[in-house]
């Protein structure tokens, strides 16, 4: 019973700090803005201006690349998560918190909560602006809950390891630096083009590192064919970085605030 | 309740930053109810006290006890006590005056979380302003809403660290009014200060941390009579003069101004102390320009409190 009322008060606490995450992004609805645009812009890009001349194999290119897009949609975000833990660190408030009965860890899954919904919201947009300059999946429902899923953790992982860089960073704009990886890795990855097309030193990069098993699982599953091996490495891929992201987010939270 | 029971302990405390001793045993005690100053110059260690106290900062050494909870080891505890109000506004910019007075109360799980919020806006006179974003209001607004969102959880003990400091008079004299008014009303107050008149206005009990150690501590009637009565400003037409004074009056406690071309002495404010001061410069041909009563300053205390330890090494 106890333990009951103490796990609600945590969720209460948890889901207040994310209400009031969602309501500072509310407020910079132009970070928020910048975060769909961006992708959608680039996917346009891609398709009309460069797909005829790239070969992938394939004779849509658009539902080539969507989920790379979709990828480079949530590293957009991920630079608004690491600037905003950057801003609050910065102010009293965090102070205030740290002084009230809550857990400390709170404005962290606040934030990260908020994180989550707002890449919910902007991948979700990617994809309608998808539908309308013809990306057409094949995938069932169960697929389509797959590529979901892979999505989900993907998101979550880079939203702890964009905590860190918000922790680590001395000012908001060295917190956007997450923006290296998360939006770079993308372009070097099987996301726009095939692997085979690079250069061998970064074919083997692009081969090696996460983002191109992630990319393959979800094109996979939503092109309805086999998922391979890829399945299974992008998701631990993805709960690795999200459990190292996490652990180290944590620690560094309560080293950095207890001076 | 009993009215003299103790609500907050200090002993021994200590705590250093990089190997420099900022705390160097800090002891003074606080009864329920009572309004406490802790005046220090900038840097003195005051703000790392309230941190402490308020469970922000682990100190080195020493025992600090919180409505009989320990900081370090009850922290959880003594934070459902207590409620901070630091010296930098710590509130929402981008969010309205209600949506940050609601946010705390989810936070502390008030079951009346909006009527108390519509409570506090009408008390610190903040409704009409309730629904602009922070980010527009005024110096003074943002400290009524910043101590509003401290008393949401309805604290026994309050710290306020430098509540008026950058505030306008006016706004400053609405502070102590609130403060007054909180402390009648049961809650405990530890405020910081530089302003020696902020304490004698608002506190029962003050404490002068110089140091790192409690210089002195008292009421503010007890302490002043250990304070001189007045400081005399003399104001000298060449650097000359000003030496020759300085080495005319080094009995008395003195301290000079090299660029202003002052000298400062700490009399007992009467009358006969200076046309003494005066007549001794006048038979030397020292000419003073002017000369400026001022009243009593924490900085004229530090000087009394400092030479009076260097009296006792001295013995």
């Amino acid at each position: 019973m106890k333990i009951a009322e103490r796990m609600k008060c945590a969720i209460q606490v948890s889901m207040t700090m994310c209400k009031r995450c969602v309501l500072l992004a509310m407020r910079n609805l132009d970070a928020l803005f910048a975060g769909f645009a961006q992708p959608v812009l680039l996917m346009i890009l891609f398709v009309y201006v460069f797909g005829s001349s790239i070969d992938v194999g394939v004779a849509n290119y658009t539902n080539y690349i969507v989920p790379g897009v979709i990828l480079q949609c949530i590293g957009q975000c991920s630079t608004i998560t690491a600037i905003s833990i950057n801003n609050d660190l910065k102010k009293g408030i965090i102070d205030r918190f740290r002084s009230m009965p809550i857990s400390k860890s709170s404005v962290l899954t606040g934030h990260a909560l908020a994180a989550i919904v707002r890449n919910i919201i902007t991948t979700a947009l990617v994809i309608g602006v998808a539908f309308l300059i013809g990306f057409r999946p094949t995938a069932n429902l169960e697929h389509w809950l797959l590529a979901i899923g892979i999505l989900l953790l993907y998101i979550t992982a880079i939203t702890w390891l964009s905590i860190i860089f918000g922790l680590i960073s001395s000012s908001a704009e060295s917190a956007q630096m997450i923006a290296v990886i998360t939006i770079m890795l993308p372009y070097l990855s099987s996301g726009f083009v095939k692997t085979e097309s690079m250069p061998t030193a970064l074919r083997v990069f692009s081969e090696n590192q996460p983002l191109t098993p992630i990319i393959e699982a979800m094109r996979s599953s939503l092109m309805n064919t086999s998922t391979d091996g890829n399945l299974l490495i992008a998701i631990l891929w993805c709960v690795g970085i999200f459990v190292i992201s996490y652990v180290v987010a944590v620690k560094i939270f309560e080293r950095k605030v207890a001076k | 309740m009993n009215q003299m029971e103790m609500i907050i302990s200090v002993s021994s405390l200590e705590k250093s930053f990089k190997g420099l001793k900022v705390l160097k045993g800090v002891d003074f005690t606080l009864n329920r109810g009572s309004i406490f100053a802790l005046l220090g110059s900038n840097g003195a260690g005051k703000t790392t006290i309230v941190n402490i106290l308020s469970t922000l900062l682990k100190p080195d050494g020493g025992k600090v006890k919180i409505c009989g909870y320990d900081v370090v080891r009850q922290g959880m505890k003594v934070r459902e006590h207590i409620s901070l109000t630091g010296q930098y506004a710590a509130l929402d910019e981008v969010l309205t005056g209600r949506e940050n007075l609601r946010m705390i109360a989810s936070l502390l799980h008030l079951p009346h979380g909006a009527q108390k919020t519509e409570e506090l806006l009408s008390n610190f006179d903040l409704l009409d302003a309730g629904d602009r974003r922070v980010s527009t209001y005024s110096g003074g607004m943002r400290r009524r809403l910043d101590l509003a969102m401290s008393l949401m959880g309805s604290p026994s003990v309050i710290f306020l660290d430098e509540p008026t400091t950058g505030l306008d008079p006016q706004s400053r004299f609405v502070m102590w009014k609130i403060v007054k008014s909180l402390a009648n009303a049961g809650t405990t107050i530890f405020l910081t200060t530089q302003y020696l008149d902020e304490a004698e206005q608002l506190a029962d009990h003050v404490a002068i941390l110089n140091d790192g150690i409690i210089a002195a501590k008292g009421t503010p009637d007890e302490l002043k009579k250990r304070m001189p009565n007045g400081t005399v400003e003399l104001v000298f037409n060449s650097e000359i003069d000003m030496e020759k004074a300085y080495s005319l009056l080094i009995e008395y406690q003195i301290s000079k101004n090299e660029e202003m071309l002052t000298i400062n002495i700490i009399t007992d404010g009467s009358v006969e102390q200076l046309s003494d001061i005066l007549n001794h410069l006048n038979r030397s041909d020292v000419s003073v320009s002017s000369f400026t009563q001022k009243l009593p300053t924490l900085e004229d205390v530090f000087l009394a409190l400092i030479d009076e330890k260097q009296e006792e090494c001295n013995q």
